[in-house]
C-alpha cells in the first residue's frame, strides 16, 4: 500500500483510525442493509423469481450464451493480436509511405466509439449490400478497435527494448523482417504481457456491446430471462446479479492469468530486462494507453 | 497443476449444473403437437423457395420470440407458441411438412426484409404489417389478421382514452417502429416524452414502474402483454390505424404466395382460423375480426 | 454529404447532447473517483477495503451491464424514480469513477516516499505537504492517463443508444426512420467522434512527452 502521505501512526492516530474504521464499517453495512431491505420489500428473491435457475433449458441457454460471449472474445482477441502486431510493425517501418497510413488508421480506429463501429457493420453496411451477422459485426469491431490499441502497446514495448538487441541482430546479418519477427516482437510481447492481457479483459467486457446489435451473448440472455413476466414475474434483479458475477469472475480469471504469467516471467532468465528508466517509461505509456483505450467498457 | 485442478472443478460444476433441472414449463401454453393435418404430396409449381425447402427437407420460418400470445419462445422449454406461430404451423402442415420438420428462427423486426432477401428464412410470420414500402422488397400473403395501433396503460388509468389524450404523457415503444413514428409525426405527444427501447417487454417494465404512462403498438401485441401481466394492465381499445399482418415471402415467388393465400382462405372458411384465434389471442377476451385475403 | 446537410440540426443537436452527457458525467466521475482514491490510500484498512471492492466490481463489469442495471433493474426496487437520462449519467459516472480512482491512486504512488518524509521533516503541515509537494508531482503522471480516461468516457456515452437517451449514437434510429442512408449517416457520426477525440489525443501526447522527461 501507499505510505507516501502518512507517517507511521502513533497511539493517538491508531485510536482515531479504529474509530474511523468502525464508522466506515457502519456506513458500508448500512448501505448494504438498505439495498437488501429494498430487495426484500419489493420481493426480488421470491421463490418464483428464483425459479428460473431450476430449469434445464434455461441452464443450457445460459451455457450457450456464455459460449457466445467467449467465442466472440476468443476470435476477437486472436484477430486483434494479429491486427495489432501487423500495425505495430507497420508503424515502425523505415518507409514513410507505410508508416503514415498505418498511423492514421490506428489513430482513427482508436477514436471511433465501438458502438458506432458495430452499428456501422451491422446496420450500415447492408445499405451497400453487404450483410454481416451480428457475430461478425461484433468480432470485426472488436478486432479493429482493440487491435489498434494493441498496436500502440506493441510499439511502446518494441521501442523500450535496448537498442543493442536490434543492432546485434543486424550485425548477425538478419533482414528487417527477421529482426522484427524473430528478435523484437517476441521480446516486446513478453515484456508487455500484463498490459496486453488487461487489454484483453477490456475486449471481454466489450463483447457485451453486442447487446446493442442483438448479438445473443450473456447480457442479452440476461435481459431476456430478466424481462420474462409470463413464467417468473420479471426476475431482472437476481438474473443481473448472476450475470454480473459471471462477468466479474471471467475478468478476474483473466487478470489472475496476467499476474501468474508476470510472476513466471520474472523468474524466467530468458527475458531481456530493459533498463529501469525505459521500463518505467513503458509502464507509464502503456498504463495510459491501456486505461485510455481500455476504458471503452 | 493448479490450472488442471481449476479445470476439473469447473467441469464438475458444469456437469452438476446440467445434471439436475426441471423440464417443462411452469405455465404450459404450447399448442398440442399435431394440431394440423399434414398434407401429402404437395406441389407448388414454379416456386424456388418451396423447391429449396423440399430439397433441404425442412422449412425455416422466421418468427418473433418476445411477444406473448403472438410469437413467444418459452425460455424453460425453448418452444414457440402464439397466434403467429400457429398460423406458421398451419401453413407448413398444408405445404406438406411434418411439425418436426419446422425450424423456427427468431428474427428482429429491423432485420426482417434482409432475412427474406438473403433467403435466411423461407417465410416470415411475426406481426409483419403489409405496406407499400415493404412490398417493394418482399412479397406478402394474407393478411391473416388485421390489428390496429392502440395503447396499453395501467388498469387504474382513466385519463388516457385515446391518442388525443396523450399530450404531456410519456409514451413508450420500440426504436424505429411504425407506431412510434406515427406518434411523433402526428404530434400526439411532445418529442421529449417519447421513450424508445429495443423491445416491447422493456417498455412494459417501464409502464409497470410508472416511468412511462402508455405503451403503444398494435393491439394484438398489447393484448398479449395485458394477459401476461394478470390484471395489472389494460388495452385502451380504440385503435387508430389499420395494420394488416401478412406472411412475408421472397418477392418474386408468386407461386408460393398464391399457395399460401389459398391455405389461409381455406383456414378462414373451415373454422381452423377461428380455432387458432380462440386458443391464443382469444384468451384476452376480445372478439376476432376475420380478415379478407388481398391477392396481388 | 446530403445526409449531413439535410439533417444538420439532428447532428448538431445529438452531438450537443453527447457533449452534455460527457460533461456532467466527467465532473461527477472526477469527484467520485478522487474520493475513492482518497479511500484507497487512507491509513484505515476498512476504507481501503471499501475502495478496492468498488473498483474491482466496477472495473470488471461491462458498462452495458451497468446501464441495464440502472435502466431496467434499479426501478424494480422502487427507491427513487429516475429518467433514462439520469440513469445514463449515473451509470457513466459510477463506471468511470473506478478508472479515475485508479489513475489518481497510481499517480500518488509514483511520488517517492522520500518526498513526503522530507516535507514532514521540514515541518510542513499535511495540507502543505499535499498541496505543495505531493500533488504537483503526482499531477504530472496523472494528466496523460486521465485524458485517456476522459476520451474513453466521451466515446462511452454512445452506449446510451440502447437505453432511450438521445445522443450521437442514436442518430442511426432517426435516420433509418426517415428512410435516409444509414451507412453515410454512421460514417459522419464516426467522423464527428474523430474530430472530437483527435485534439484530446494530441494534447495527451504532448503532455506525456513533455512530462515524461521531467523525472
Amino acid at each position: 500500500m501507499s505510505m507516501v502521505l502518512f507517517d507511521v501512526p502513533g497511539p493517538k492516530a491508531r485510536v482515531r483510525h479504529k474509530i474511523m474504521a468502525v464508522v466506515g464499517i457502519a456506513v458500508a453495512l448500512a448501505a448494504v442493509v438498505y439495498v437488501v431491505m429494498r430487495f426484500i420489500a419489493t420481493d426480488q428473491f421470491s421463490a418464483r423469481r428464483l425459479d428460473w435457475i431450476n430449469y434445464k433449458q434455461i441452464q443450457l441457454s445460459l451455457v450457450e450464451a456464455i459460449g457466445n460471449t467467449l467465442s466472440a472474445f476468443a476470435l476477437g482477441a486472436v484477430l486483434a493480436l494479429v491486427f495489432g502486431a501487423i500495425f505495430a510493425a507497420a508503424r515502425l517501418s523505415d518507409h514513410g509511405w507505410v508508416r503514415a497510413p498505418a498511423a492514421v488508421i490506428v489513430e482513427i480506429f482508436r477514436a471511433i466509439p465501438l458502438v458506432i463501429m458495430m452499428f456501422f457493420f451491422y446496420y450500415g453496411l447492408p445499405v451497400a449490400g453487404v450483410k454481416l451477422s451480428a457475430f461478425t459485426a461484433v468480432v470485426i469491431s472488436l478486432m479493429l478497435y482493440n487491435g489498434s490499441v494493441l498496436a500502440e502497446i506493441f510499439r511502446a514495448g518494441i521501442n523500450a527494448l535496448p537498442r543493442g538487441q536490434s543492432e546485434a541482430a543486424y550485425a548477425l546479418g538478419m533482414r528487417k523482417t527477421q529482426v522484427m519477427m524473430l528478435v523484437l516482437l517476441p521480446q516486446a510481447l513478453r515484456a508487455m504481457l500484463p498490459t496486453i492481457i488487461s487489454q484483453l479483459v477490456v475486449l471481454l467486457k466489450d463483447t457485451a456491446l453486442g447487446f446493442l446489435i442483438t448479438y445473443e451473448e450473456l447480457l442479452r440472455w440476461g435481459t431476456r430471462i430478466g424481462n420474462d413476466a409470463v413464467n417468473f414475474g420479471r426476475p431482472m434483479i437476481p438474473v443481473m446479479i448472476v450475470v454480473a458475477l459471471i462477468y466479474i469472475g471471467l475478468c478476474l480469471l483473466l487478470t489472475w492469468l496476467a499476474n501468474y504469467l508476470e510472476k513466471r516471467n520474472r523468474r524466467n532468465k530468458k527475458v531481456i530486462h530493459t533498463d529501469d528508466d525505459a521500463a518505467a517509461q513503458v509502464q507509464l505509456g502503456a498504463a495510459s494507453t491501456a486505461v485510455g483505450g481500455g476504458l471503452t467498457v | 497443476m493448479r490450472v488442471r485442478t481449476l479445470a476439473a472443478v469447473l467441469l464438475t460444476g458444469a456437469l452438476a449444473l446440467t445434471a439436475c433441472g426441471k423440464e417443462g414449463s411452469p405455465t404450459d401454453q404450447g399448442a398440442p403437437a399435431g394440431l394440423f393435418e399434414v398434407a401429402k404430396d404437395v406441389k407448388v409449381d414454379g416456386s424456388p423457395t418451396f423447391e429449396k425447402a423440399k430439397a433441404r427437407g425442412n422449412l425455416v420460418i422466421g418468427v418473433k420470440e418476445d411477444q406473448p400470445g403472438l410469437g413467444y419462445k418459452d425460455p424453460t422449454t425453448n418452444k414457440y407458441s402464439g397466434f403467429d406461430i400457429d398460423i406458421a404451423r398451419l401453413v407448413s402442415a398444408k405445404l406438406g411438412f411434418d411439425p418436426e420438420k419446422i425450424q423456427f428462427k427468431t428474427i428482429q423486426s429491423a432485420a426482417r426484409e434482409q432475412a427474406l432477401i438473403n433467403g435466411d428464412v423461407d417465410y416470415y410470420v411475426g406481426t409483419y404489417t403489409i405496406n407499400a414500402g415493404r412490398k417493394e422488397k418482399v412479397g406478402f400473403a394474407g393478411p391473416y389478421f388485421v390489428a390496429g395501433q392502440d395503447l396499453l396503460v395501467k388498469k387504474d388509468n382513466t385519463d388516457i382514452t385515446g391518442p388525443e389524450t396523450l399530450k404531456g404523457k410519456k409514451v413508450c415503444s420500440v426504436t424505429g417502429s411504425t407506431p412510434i413514428k406515427q406518434i411523433r409525426e402526428k404530434g400526439y405527444t411532445e418529442p421529449e416524452n417519447i421513450l424508445e427501447f429495443q423491445g416491447y417487454s422493456q417498455c412494459v417494465t417501464k409502464l409497470l414502474n410508472g416511468e412511462a404512462d402508455a405503451v403503444t403498438t398494435d393491439d394484438a401485441i398489447l393484448k398479449g402483454y395485458a394477459a401476461a401481466e394478470e390484471g395489472k394492465l389494460k388495452v385502451v381499445g380504440k385503435t387508430f390505424s389499420k395494420e394488416p399482418y401478412g406472411i412475408g415471402l421472397p418477392k418474386e415467388d408468386k407461386a408460393l404466395r398464391d399457395k399460401v393465400n389459398d391455405i389461409l382462405q381455406g383456414a378462414l372458411d373451415d373454422g381452423t382460423w377461428q380455432k387458432i384465434y380462440d386458443g391464443t389471442l382469444g384468451k384476452s377476451g376480445s372478439k376476432a375480426q376475420k380478415p379478407t385475403i388481398d391477392r396481388y | 454529404m446530403s445526409v449531413l446537410t439535410n439533417h444538420l440540426d439532428l447532428f448538431l443537436y445529438t452531438f450537443g447532447q453527447t457533449l452534455q452527457l460527457f460533461a456532467i458525467s466527467a465532473v461527477l466521475s472526477l469527484v467520485l473517483g478522487t474520493i475513492l482514491a482518497a479511500l484507497r490510500v487512507s491509513p484505515v484498512p476498512v476504507f481501503r477495503g471499501i475502495g478496492a471492492t468498488y473498483v474491482t466490481v466496477l472495473r470488471n463489469t461491462p458498462l452495458t451491464l451497468v446501464f441495464v442495471f440502472f435502466v431496467f433493474a434499479y426501478p424494480l426496487l422502487e427507491i427513487v424514480k429516475i429518467e433514462p437520462y439520469t440513469a445514463a449519467v449515473v451509470s457513466l459516472s459510477l463506471y468511470t469513477a473506478a478508472f479515475v480512482c485508479e489513475v489518481v491512486r497510481s499517480g500518488i504512488n509514483t511520488v517517492p516516499v522520500g518526498q513526503a518524509e522530507a516535507s514532514r521533516a521540514l515541518g510542513l503541515t499535511f495540507t502543505q505537504m499535499l498541496g505543495n509537494v505531493v500533488l504537483p508531482q503526482a499531477l504530472r503522471s496523472v494528466v496523460p492517463p486521465m485524458t485517456s480516461t476522459m476520451i474513453a468516457l466521451l466515446k462511452n456515452t454512445t452506449v446510451a443508444s440502447g437505453f432511450a437517451v438521445v445522443q450521437a449514437g442514436s442518430i442511426r434510429d432517426s435516420l433509418s426512420e426517415a428512410g435516409e442512408n444509414v451507412l453515410f449517416g454512421l460514417l459522419w457520426v464516426a467522423i464527428g467522434f474523430v474530430i472530437l477525440v483527435m485534439p484530446l489525443t494530441y494534447v495527451q501526447q504532448v503532455f506525456e512527452k513533455r512530462w515524461s522527461v521531467a523525472r
